[in-house]
């Protein structure tokens, strides 16, 4: 490897890594929102398995595909819990719902002393190096494109268009959401996992509402017609502040000033274009 | 009567608080038949319609589909027992093309597991094409084929009709639900439905529908069933139900259609 190119991946490691996990966080906002669905748990599921995979790593001896596993596994139960009281109900049910389970795990996090409290856990083995987290980053990408240039991803977006119409076609919608959610856990507890495994530390408040809403913005910003927009989105945003960083104390503003006028003026974000999807077009 | 009705309904009733919306009702379809079910606005026409496709559920009373209930079932479960409809105020995918509206309705017989999806090997490729020719076909059949590719939210409020109509045949339903047809279609358009409606009588396709268009209905239907404050007051063929007195009534009020019979006696 020449050295200019270790230099930098030495220099900027830690945004690269921010930059895949961030990727596969918007993409687990795009399966709900891809449905129509609104999710504010995503940084919860995220620290679920941050958790999940960080007291596996330090606890038992468990090879890291198994405590990986864990990490989407854990989650996706908690999806479920979540998901079938709510997603029976329409409206802002299962937004509440997950801001309260965020809310609940970082009390629960900081008052227990087997997740370390409100110091957190460190040491946390850095298993997790570039390739794994883009592997992972292209796989799940692929996936869902695959899935949206199907009859699934065709069911998908009917959904998101109109409910009732998809249902009386014979979509049915109870599986479809709660598929949604259960995948959408899944692959933000992974996001959590290989997060945890390569910053070697975690705390508390690192999954809390703040963290939801950034999720949600990467998708909003970057739209919600493919994969590929809530990808963009996640791009833009984590690098946003980086490249602002020569305005010191102003970059926040900019930054949420460029978010907005974004929003208002790319309705549907970024990367507006819809699937390839056989039929989308001649 | 030798077979049993492909639609049966009897004594459904819906309430809203102490107002009854539908009431004691019962109905049956054959197999094969086009009926329709008329009545002054408010009469409870499209609440009927949403308690037998389940997008709300009956306080009493039971339906049957081929003999079998099905009024605990979800919506998308009585689609699959055969059961498709198309809505008064549009309900289309308006950003999705027109063909991807009908491949939507499509969607209980395109094939194609995940695994398949994910690795596109299997049945997927040719399940999808399979599925894009019936479509055009469906779209050529409504006369929509020179909107293939536009986004179903361009298309004129008739083609919109047509389109909804198209989506709902892909279903291959053994009963089709037609709310309103005709609103706000020109006489062109109103003519080319009644074309479509006979066509699709002659494969054999069981329909009720719901229309303010009289001569429409008074020149296609066979059964008509009239609905008034969520009660059945008529039932019969066409011209029956045209001199029925209680029809004159509800249509027309107690003096209006006194002097309607007046006139004609």
């Amino acid at each position: 490897m020449p050295a200019a190119l270790d230099d930098f991946l030495w220099t900027y490691q830690s945004l690269i890594a921010s930059l895949g996990v961030n990727g596969l966080l918007a993409l687990s906002m795009y399966v709900v929102l891809a449905i129509g669905q609104l999710s504010l748990g995503q940084a919860a599921f995220m620290g679920v398995g941050a958790y999940a995979s960080a007291l596996l790593s330090l606890h038992t001896g468990l090879p890291f595909p198994l405590e990986l596993a864990a990490a989407m596994l854990i989650p996706a139960a908690f999806a479920l819990a979540i998901g079938a009281p709510t997603l029976r109900l329409s409206g802002v049910y299962l937004a509440l719902a997950t801001i309260g389970l965020g809310e609940l795990l970082r009390i629960f996090l900081i008052q227990s002393d087997f997740t370390g409290g409100a110091l957190g856990l460190s040491g946390i083995p850095a298993k997790a190096g570039f390739t794994l987290i883009y592997g992972c980053l292209a796989a799940a990408t692929l996936a869902l494109m695959l899935i949206t240039r199907s009859r699934i991803g065709r069911a998908m977006e009917a959904i998101r268009e109109d409910e009732t119409a998809a249902a009386v076609s014979g979509v049915d919608l109870p599986r479809y959401k709660m598929t949604a959610l259960v995948v959408s856990a899944m692959l933000a507890g992974l996001a959590g996992a290989l997060n945890a495994h390569a910053s070697s530390f975690i705390g508390p408040n690192d999954y809390g509402f703040d963290a939801a809403v950034t999720i949600l913005s990467y998708a909003l910003l970057g739209g919600v017609g493919s994969p590929f927009g809530s990808l963009a989105g996640a791009l833009v945003l984590t690098l946003l502040p980086e490249i602002l960083r020569p305005l010191q104390d102003f970059r926040l503003v900019v930054n949420g000033a460029i978010i907005v006028v974004a929003v208002l003026y790319m309705p549907h974000g970024l990367i507006p274009w819809r699937p390839l999807r056989i039929g989308a077009r001649p | 009567m030798s077979a049993a009705p492909l639609l049966s309904i009897k004594g459904l009733t819906l309430r809203y608080g102490g107002l009854a919306a539908i009431e004691d009702f019962d109905l049956s379809v054959t197999e094969g038949a086009l009926d329709a079910l008329i009545g002054p606005n408010g009469a409870g026409k499209t609440s009927l319609f949403n308690l037998i496709s389940g997008l709300t559920r009956q306080d009493e009373g039971e339906i049957c589909l081929g003999g079998a209930r099905i009024d605990r079932l979800s919506p998308s479960q009585r689609a699959r027992r055969g059961l498709a409809r198309t809505f008064q105020n549009l309900r289309l995918f308006a950003e999705m093309t027109a063909i991807e509206n009908v491949l939507v309705g499509m969607h209980l017989h395109v094939g194609g597991s995940l695994i398949e999806i994910l690795t596109r090997l299997g049945r997927f490729r040719k399940a999808e094409r399979a599925a894009v020719e019936a479509a055009r076909e469906l779209l050529a059949f409504v006369g929509l084929s020179p909107s293939e590719y536009a986004p179903a939210g361009s298309l004129s409020y008739g083609d919109q009709r047509r389109l909804e109509i198209a989506r709902a045949l892909a279903a291959k339903p053994k009963l089709l639900l037609l709310d309103e047809p005709a609103a706000g279609m020109n006489p062109a358009e109103t003519a080319a439905l009644r074309l479509l409606l006979e066509k699709l009588r002659a494969q054999n396709i069981s329909m009720l529908l719901v229309e303010h268009d009289m001569s429409l209905v008074m020149r296609l239907c066979d059964t008509i069933t009239v609905l008034n404050f969520g009660r059945k007051i008529a039932e019969g063929p066409p011209d029956a139900v045209r001199a029925d007195p209680a029809v004159m009534e509800a249509y027309l009020g107690v003096r209006g259609a006194a002097h309607v019979r007046g006139d004609s006696a």
